[in-house]
């Protein structure tokens, strides 16, 4: 029994009805065209794998199938803060690797 | 801008899922649990049981979606079906209408399977802007669960806790039902609904059956 709160539903659920999605918060180039190979290579295929808080998106796929974030400590799995797309998070680390 | 928007709405295809009889053709539609031939299995059923499980077929079902923070499309599906779209988790009942909660800006509107095309008709051309209206009628179905046991079935079936306490009546959900998904209301103290997709609604009907043998099935056509 592992519960994750969706804040578009406004309820607990189980955590078979989540997938996880990867980093939160990777903005895509404004202008792809204009990019090096190197710029767009780290946007597409190069995401952090921090030890301790890590911004993830999940997304609510047997349910609302709303995208939402989940700021997450990877070391003890416990989840510290959930929050919509848009959103900042108010949970944030300022060690080196974040 | 105007002329484009009027262009795209002529464009939409829509389809009476549920047609009247035209000349000698009468086309039959078949419910997606039509093969399991429940009028046969109703006969032979047992009279009396823990669960009573029922197939509202051939319903119209109706995808909305639109954003609540769009008066004209709230004033729209008031207009029409007469009910205030429900909150998160919620259904909003209106005569022979219900609308069930799906996500922020979805909702699913169970109506006479009759009355579906000419209400998205009806809505259509009371409402413009951004909204999307699809007839899923052949797509899904209803199943009813009812009786003093079904919550023993839906606790071995879904990981959603159906206790009272979190699950009163008139709220609905769409979670893991069976290892595939269903939404699932709750229309009484112990009567349930389950909207199942077309292509599932096979599985979900045999898990049903084994689900229910222990606290004796009746099935009813």
């Amino acid at each position: 029994m592992f519960h994750i709160y969706c804040p578009h539903c406004e309820d607990h659920r189980e955590e078979e009805e989540f997938h996880a999605s990867g980093e939160a918060h990777i903005p895509r180039p404004l202008d792809p065209q204009s990019c090096s190979d190197e710029e767009w290579g780290e946007y597409l295929y190069f995401r952090k794998n921090p030890r301790g808080l890590h911004h993830e998106l999940w997304v609510h796929a047997v349910g609302c199938r709303k995208f939402f974030n989940i700021t997450r400590d990877t070391v003890t799995y416990e989840i510290k803060e959930v929050y919509k797309v848009g959103e900042k998070p108010s949970v944030t680390s300022s060690e080196k690797n974040q | 801008m105007s002329d484009s928007t009027a262009s795209n709405v002529e464009s939409i295809a829509q389809m009476d899922q549920l047609p009247h009889k035209t000349g000698s053709l009468q086309p039959r539609a078949e419910s997606p649990l039509y093969h399991a031939d429940l009028a046969t299995l109703s006969a032979h059923s047992a009279d009396a049981g823990g669960v009573e499980i029922k197939e509202v077929k051939l319903l119209g079902h109706l995808v909305l979606r639109g954003s609540i923070e769009d008066a004209e499309f709230l004033s729209g599906v008031k207009e029409v079906l007469g009910l205030d779209l429900p909150g998160p988790l919620q259904s909003s009942l209106q005569g022979e209408f219900i609308a069930y909660w799906v996500s922020p800006n979805e909702w699913l509107v169970l109506v006479p399977g009759q009355q579906a095309f000419q209400l998205e008709r009806d809505m259509r051309s009371a409402m413009s802007g951004n909204f999307a209206i699809v007839n899923v009628s052949g797509g899904q179905t209803v199943i009813c669960l009812s009786g003093a046991n079904a919550v023993d079935v839906l606790k071995k079936s879904t990981p959603y806790d159906v206790h009272n306490k979190n699950f009163p009546v008139g709220k609905v959900v769409t979670s893991v039902f069976a290892k595939t998904q269903a939404l699932i209301f709750r229309s009484g103290p112990e009567s349930w609904e389950l909207i199942v997709r077309r292509s599932f609604s096979d599985y979900v009907w045999l898990w049903l059956q084994d689900a229910c043998i222990e606290y004796g099935l009746v099935i009813k056509d």
